[in-house]
């Protein structure tokens, strides 16, 4: 009997631990989509009220990549400060002269550097802010997969039980 | 000795954190380094903000070491730097141009009756156009330019008297060595 107890509390004790794999791996996939997903559609700005909505459209476009520098928290699309209705009229100027979406972002970063962009080029001084969340999440996997692959090498009497039931079962208290 | 030291390690991962943050306190985000430093000026050809028949051109001023303080007479902190310009334009260390940006000429005018006028020049930039090429987003912004016309110092929000002892007058002295 005592045996059979023994037997039936490394199985439990095995059985027991399997949904806390599940959710870690869980967890973990639920990770991967939010990391994978694709950026969620940008909210649709109210109709302009211009006389060209096609070219209205494209400075929108333009300007919600760039930064406000009055209002550091918000695009040159979405501020009202002075400054972003002064740029948003330049960015509909330089359309209307034909110029292209990259040379109106030159045109910019010449003037306010590479900070009036939300997406900063990928250069040797922006390197560790782009490449820190995957570095970060890398090392947190790893980190997750050593705790993980030691547990499973340890034997099942280093675990606590996991209720009071199976603390009476790893005493090898009679249940009946 | 190994196992009940590892409590230090959360308190050590959060004394960096916490100096981490603390660097972060001491930085101003809206202090943007300028690309134009370095760089040639911006053209411009602006109307002189006294008369408003006589053009002034950036290169008309190549060959001499010269400050543009962009300003407006909405602009509150313009006049809290505004006395310190005034006894510094006294030392005659440097012709002193003003930007006035985005303002109109009657209000600019008599901002400047009534708290000095430490310009040799203003320039009337009434759409903001002229700043908007000097990168200007805070006023009032204030900028030394070499011989050359190549920008050599920004001071973005107002100048004090430690940046005019400490960056202003060494690097003119420097330009005009």
């Amino acid at each position: 009997m005592a045996n059979g107890t023994a037997l039936h509390c490394a199985r439990s004790g095995f059985v027991l631990r399997q949904p806390v794999r599940w959710l870690l791996a869980g967890v973990l996939a639920l990770v991967f989509a939010l990391l994978l997903a694709p950026a969620p559609a940008r909210a649709l700005e109210a109709a302009p009220a211009a006389d060209n909505p096609e070219l209205e459209a494209r400075m929108v476009d333009i300007t919600s990549e760039l930064r406000c520098l009055v209002c550091q928290n918000q695009t040159i699309a979405d501020s009202h400060a002075d400054l972003a209705a002064d740029l948003r009229r330049q960015v509909r100027e330089m359309l209307e002269a034909g110029k292209s979406r990259q040379e109106i972002i030159d045109y910019m970063t010449a003037r306010y550097g590479d900070f009036v962009l939300y997406r900063p080029p990928f250069k040797a001084t922006t390197a560790l802010l782009w490449l820190a969340p995957a570095l970060m999440a890398l090392g947190g996997m790893l980190a997750l997969v050593l705790v993980l692959r030691r547990r499973s090498r340890m034997a099942d009497d280093q675990f606590d039980p996991d209720d009071a039931e199976e603390a009476d079962l790893a005493a090898d208290k009679p249940t009946y | 000795m190994k196992k009940h030291l590892r409590f230090l390690i959360p308190l050590a991962l959060l004394l960096v954190l916490v100096l981490f943050l603390g660097a972060g306190l001491q930085l101003d985000p809206r202090e943007v380094p300028s690309p134009l430093i370095g760089k040639a000026a911006p053209g411009f050809a602006l109307t002189r903000l006294d008369q408003p028949g006589t053009t002034v051109r950036r290169d008309d001023l190549l060959g001499k070491v010269w400050m543009l303080n962009v300003w407006a007479s909405w602009c509150v902190a313009c006049r809290e730097e505004h006395p310190l310009l005034v006894a510094f334009s006294r030392d005659k260390l440097l012709p002193i141009y003003g930007l006035n940006y985005k303002d109109q000429r009657a209000d600019g005018m008599q901002w400047l009756s009534r708290f000095g006028n430490p310009y040799d020049v203003s320039l009337f930039d009434s759409d903001g156009r002229v700043g908007i090429d000097f990168g200007v987003y805070g006023v009032p912004e204030t900028f030394i330019i070499d011989k050359q016309g190549v920008v050599r110092f920004k001071q973005i929000g107002p100048v004090t008297p430690e940046v005019i002892r400490d960056k202003i007058e060494p690097l003119v002295r420097q330009l005009n060595g």
